[in-house]
């Protein structure tokens, strides 16, 4: 067991104790001096001209500062998206203007009109009511298909179609794919949705905006998961004001899942409007808003086509796909079916030839972009679906069919452009078996056919690639910004440490596993380490934290930055050691000349450097504070073994889960509970999407499931005790803390373990019929599957 | 505007409020007492959750003047008048019970009324309790875990770790 | 929320002078009025909060009948037990902290179609006792969301007749964890009544021929076979009207089965 606070040990999380007492300051605890507040009249109707919207009934209602139009933000920057894919033609995405608000038309139920600021939220709330916006509703386009048939309504008039994109990847072996297709012994052919989800933090975004009128800065602050990523955007692309005159600041954020990572309409209009108006401007979004503001995830069609040889080997895999970005393109949502889906499509299998092809669709619908996973759970479901059903086609064992195709040599080069450096998919396999008491299943089936129940096994694996990552091969791939991480150490005169990090926790416990690492490379109590996150004023640059990254890339930084501080340490200790710095070790905190018993402490350094009364001036500057930037040259890899075990009620179509089990190779850890915490919280959502979530539209895009009354969120009581284990570890060859990262793998990894468990389970049954099951396998689409 | 006067963690309050006024608003924002978080507009989330008259219930979904004369406890007022956590608030800190925080203090509240209901509940019991309270990070594992520690309850056979 | 007076009468004679005046509206334990205020879906100009009125509140029973105050809330019906199934209803409303606000008056008087407490309330042949009259529960649901309730008119109490062998087995919505089919079976000596919520567009209902066939065999069997017409049921994204049409067979039987 590693020393408590330092690496590998399950140290209690610091953060906890303010959460705990109710002492944590989220945004929407914060309130600024004199702030007035916004809301936001949202359109009720999916798509329709915004003929005229009338204000002035509103502007002259009690309370009301100011009513602001789309006219107001004539000349302002519209919401920029991050990431630009080249189709398979080679021609660049068509790519809409995107307001901050509605100018024209509006495109979504949600899409913002008008926000009127006013003394308070009520008052801002019954002007909007007096609001008079004149739409001509016009017919909405929400399903996919449909949206790219000659003659369907446009979402964007000035776009040639509502086809984002038609990305083909890789274009090159797609001849060669068909022809493995050709001469395949079996293909096992499946269709599936991934459903639209809500990421659903339970924190509600929040954005407040202040202005220094005498120094002429804008402050904002807001839910993100990344500050500085907004501040670029926000600044650069939408308000034309440079980074020094604006800060960002996220204090703690109350859970994202990717639905954080985006800049939004909001934030730029709170900063805008205070500017404006000389006036902090506040904006809470209440949970029905979140449901219709938020970006969605997933929302995938896909067809997907497996190649097998007379052996049962994989040849060739072949899938299109269908995937929603909503009316508008979100920052990084063009880059979720491709880059982040696309290359995913090997999984852990060495199919030697691959083909997908993607065509993004505008839709009148709230835009869609990242939700943990983000792209990978969609490869992974598919993938892993559609080996069980070739398992069960072929009436092979599907365990056994897939350690038959293993990649078993690392580094692995795909046919999807990514190189997996490590990796172990038979001895997460193995732990998996071991965890999941294969052999009693019978036993367990018969006591639960006892009871009127069938029971059903699912297993898969996964793999993801994260640590997002390269910025030279992100850039190739269209990415408009870095993925590097920053982080400065401030090493104070009595030793004390703050940290300060580009990456920025909404839950993943930061303050406590970052201090782990620092202090386990100097050797000192980490309770001598502070971090500093969440504001632009502090790092000096970030990309935040999204893509199970912030260990490997904000990490890594951190080490960077850590080893230049102990490098010039070493030079101050040898000059006070009177040593020559080649001979200077650092243990335990203490410098030391190697074979002597000559040492002085850390503090005696810091305090050297600080106070420079004996110091080599000429070799190095007083002070102790380091900055490094660290970009990774690849994606890291991690993967695993998850099995589900269900219970379905044939009369009611209730599928309740009875286990679940998760071996997950991430490398090294630094702090083991937390990485528990993480792999549970993305099993929860996972199971949510596998059973429960499903955000729908109607025909005319109207929200059905426009709160926690019909969107279903998993409960306690919808849930097991999950049994998890990081014991497989094969660390990452190209970070310096041989980490993957973790928080998404529960994500990606869990859907395809439940609905393979429930077909299990109805097959077993004699529903031989039933091979697939769209999620949320709900008890309605259950009974109905059975009694199809 | 109405006066109303309550008891919130033991100190007498009193402050103006309207009819519409939600017993959640009047405690963060005239009290200032922010522990209390609102994650939704359809009493299902239960951040809100907080005790009055020794009952839990959900702030956002009851008006101030609904809890005029009561005694209402919220998160500000769980910890040791020392700083110290509370047996319930050790145990989510001991079992992981939290990441983002931000449900943190309705399942601190709600586990404080369930072990006063039911000093040792079984898992189950635990789950169907926290039926009222969304939790996105945690996939509820060590809330339950952690609930049942503070009961006194082994849960060192509980999988995983 | 639209602006409004909130006024807490304690006593039900000022409670009745309160709702007098126009748009005036009783507020009960407000668990469904309250998120309903806040889309700004009603407009009273006055809510009277009917929760400080201690005559309103309590459970009394008095040999086979149990009254209960209209502004009693969940939770003590649930504590109670004298009427086990009524109990376990009550307990499955909600979460916890709802059952601390809502009373069983203002769930009747609300009439959700997919709430609890009407099933109970028809199964059991409740009478509603107002501040007016009394209404039999056959009377009482007129339809979604439709009671025989005037303007201000108060539930000051429920009665409920206690029958011999009674259950209720509610089928979640996976959502809102109110009933997609909720069943209240209820056996007395004149026969089986079964309610049923959650599954019609008519709201709560009874179901005769179920009544019928469980009054000659009071067992799971004599369901087999009997269906409701799936025409006039609900269809959501939850379920489809076959859906719910199979499931009120089901969980009548499991009702029957539970009643013993």
């Amino acid at each position: 067991m590693p020393a408590d606070g330092g690496i590998g040990a399950p140290t209690k999380r610091r953060e906890d104790v303010r959460f705990l007492k109710g002492t944590g300051r989220y945004t929407d605890d914060l309130n600024r001096p004199g702030q007035a507040y916004v809301f936001f009249l949202r359109s009720n109707v999916a798509h329709g001209r915004l003929k005229s919207v009338d204000t002035s009934a509103a502007a002259a209602m009690p309370g009301v500062v100011r009513v602001f139009t789309g006219a107001d933000f004539e000349g302002v920057g519209g919401i920029p998206c991050g990431w630009q894919i080249t189709d398979k033609h080679g021609e660049v995405m068509q790519e809409p203007a995107h307001p901050v608000l509605a100018q024209g038309k509006v495109r979504h139920v949600g899409d913002p009109i008008a926000a009127v600021v006013a003394d308070s939220l009520e008052a801002a709330r019954d002007a909007a009511e007096a609001i008079e916006a004149d739409i001509e509703e016009l017919p909405a386009v929400v399903d996919m298909k449909a949206a790219l048939q000659d003659g369907s309504p446009k979402v964007h008039d000035d776009l040639t179609s509502n086809l984002c994109y038609d990305w083909g990847f890789v274009e090159e072996n797609k001849a060669a794919v068909d022809e493995a297709f050709a001469n395949a012994a079996h293909v096992t052919t499946l269709e599936l949705v991934n459903n639209r989800l809500i990421a659903n933090p339970m924190e509600p975004r929040v954005a407040i905006g202040d202005f220094d009128q005498a120094g002429g800065n804008s402050t904002l602050y807001t839910t993100s998961q990344n500050p500085h990523v907004i501040r670029l955007l926000m600044g650069a692309f939408v308000l034309g004001i440079p980074e020094h005159k604006l800060r960002v600041v996220a204090p703690d954020v109350g859970g994202g899942f990717g639905s954080k990572i985006f800049h939004y309409a909001e934030e730029a209009f709170c900063t805008f409007a205070a500017k404006a108006l000389n006036r902090p401007v506040k904006w809470t979004a209440s949970r029905s808003e979140a449901f219709m503001s938020d970006a969605h995830g997933r929302d995938h069609v896909t067809t997907i086509e497996l190649a097998l040889d007379g052996d049962n080997n994989f040849t060739a895999l072949r899938t299109e796909t269908h995937a929603n970005m909503g009316a508008y393109l979100s920052t990084f949502a063009p880059s979720v079916p491709t880059w982040l889906h696309g290359t995913l499509m090997a999984g852990n299998y060495k199919t030697p030839l691959i083909y997908v092809n993607v065509k993004a669709v505008f839709t009148n619908t709230v835009p869609v972009d990242a939700y943990r996973g983000a792209g990978r759970p969609e490869a992974s479901y598919q993938l892993e679906r559609v080996v069980d059903k070739a398992a069960r086609e072929l009436g092979v064992d599907p365990i056994a069919l897939r350690r038959q195709n293993f990649v078993t040599e690392f580094p692995y080069a795909t046919p999807v452009a990514v190189e997996y450096d490590t990796g172990d998919y038979v001895a997460t396999m193995d732990k998996l078996e071991e965890m999941i008491d294969i052999s009693g299943f019978e036993a367990r089936l018969a006591e639960s056919k006892k009871r009127g129940k069938l029971r059903g096994l699912g297993v898969n694996c996964y793999i993801e690639a994260c640590g997002i990552a390269p910025s030279n091969l992100v850039g190739q791939l269209g990415a408009r910004a870095g993925l590097y991480e920053s982080a400065t150490v401030r090493v104070n005169a009595t030793g004390g440490i703050v940290v300060m990090t580009g990456s920025h926790s909404h839950g993943q416990g930061h303050e406590t596993s970052f201090p782990q690492v620092v202090a386990e490379m100097i050797g000192i109590d980490a309770s001598m380490v502070e971090i500093e996150h969440g504001d632009t004023a502090n790092a000096p640059m970030g990309m935040g934290t999204y893509g199970s990254r912030s260990i490997a890339v904000g990490g890594s930084a951190m080490v960077r930055a850590t080893e230049k501080i102990i490098a010039k340490a070493k030079k101050i200790a040898a000059h006070l050691l009177e040593a020559s710095e080649a001979d200077i070790e650092l243990k335990d905190g203490q410098f030391s000349v190697a074979g002597t018993d000559k040492s002085v402490a850390w503090g005696d350094v810091t305090l050297a450097a600080y106070v420079p009364h004996n110091y080599p001036l000429e070799e190095v500057e007083p002070g102790l504070e380091e900055t490094a930037f660290y970009d990774p040259n690849n994606f890291t890899f991690p993967s695993g073994a998850y099995a589900c075990e269900v219970e379905v009620d044939p009369e009611t179509g209730k599928v309740t889960i009875e286990s679940f089990a998760a071996a997950d190779d991430f490398g090294n850890v630094i702090n083991p509970m937390i990485v528990d915490g993480q792999v549970h919280g993305g099993i929860a959502q996972g199971i949510g999407q596998a059973l429960l979530e499903a955000c729908v539209y109607d025909e005319d895009g109207q929200l059905l499931t426009g709160s926690y009354m019909d969107y279903a969120m998993p409960r306690a009581d919808d849930l097991p005790f999950y049994a998890v284990d990081h014991s497989c570890q094969t660390p990452c060859t190209h970070n310096p803390l041989g980490v993957k990262g973790c928080g998404e793998a529960g994500a990606i990894g869990s859907p395809p373990a439940v609905v393979n468990a429930v077909v299990d389970a109805l097959q077993r049954a004699g529903k031989t019929n039933v091979t697939h099951i769209d999620m949320p396998l709900s008890p309605s689409r259950v009974w109905a599957a059975m009694n199809q | 505007m109405t006066q109303v006067k309550m008891t919130v963690n033991g100190k007498s309050v009193s402050g103006e409020v309207e009819g519409r006024t939600l017993l959640s608003t009047f405690i963060r924002d005239t009290l200032g007492l922010t522990g209390t978080h609102v994650g939704c507009d359809t009493a299902q989330c239960g951040a809100c959750t907080l005790h009055v008259n020794g009952k839990s219930v959900k702030s956002c979904n009851m008006f101030a003047l609904e809890a005029d004369g009561a005694d209402v406890a919220t998160i500000e007022g769980m910890a040791d008048a020392d700083g110290t956590l509370n047996t319930i608030q050790q145990a989510f800190q001991d079992h992981h019970g939290l990441q983002c925080g931000f449900c943190t203090p309705g399942m601190v509240m709600t586990a404080a009324a369930l072990l006063k209901e039911n000093p040792s509940p079984s898992e189950a019991e635990i789950r169907a309790y926290l039926s009222g309270n969304l939790c996105r990070c945690t996939g509820y594992h060590n809330i339950v875990k952690a609930i049942m520690a503070a009961s006194g309850q082994d849960v060192g056979q509980i999988a995983a770790e | 929320m639209y602006a409004f007076d909130l006024e807490r009468p304690t006593t039900l004679a000022d409670a009745q002078a309160a709702l007098k005046s126009d748009e005036a509206q009783p507020l009960s334990g407000g668990q469904t009025l309250i998120p309903t205020l806040k889309q700004r879906l009603a407009m009273p100009e006055k809510l009277v909060s009917l929760t400080a009125i201690a005559e309103l509140q309590g459970i009394t029973k008095e040999g086979d009948t149990l009254t209960i105050g209209g502004a009693t809330c969940h939770a003590d019906v649930a504590a109670d037990g004298s009427y086990p199934a009524l109990s376990a209803l009550a307990g499955q409303i909600g979460d916890p902290h709802v059952r601390n606000r809502g009373t069983i008056g203002g769930s009747l008087a609300n009439n959700d179609p997919s709430a609890c407490y009407p099933s109970a309330a028809l199964a059991s042949g409740a009478a509603i006792v107002t501040d007016r009259r009394e209404i039999a529960s056959d009377d009482f649901f007129t339809g979604m969301f439709e009671t025989a309730l005037d303007e201000g008119e108060i539930v000051t109490s429920v009665r409920f007749p206690i029958p011999e062998r009674a259950a209720y087995v509610k089928f979640d919505q996976p959502a809102s964890r109110f009933a997609l089919v909720g069943v209240f079976v209820a056996k007395t000596a004149d026969g089986v009544r079964v309610a049923v919520t959650g599954a019609s567009e008519g709201g709560v209902f009874r179901w005769a021929e179920a009544e019928a066939a469980l009054s000659s065999d009071f067992s799971p069997a004599a369901i087999e076979g009997l269906t409701v017409p799936s025409d006039d049921m609900i269809g959501d994204i939850h379920g489809t009207k076959d859906y719910r049409a199979h499931l009120v067979g089901v969980i009548t039987k499991r009702a029957v089965a539970a009643a013993g």
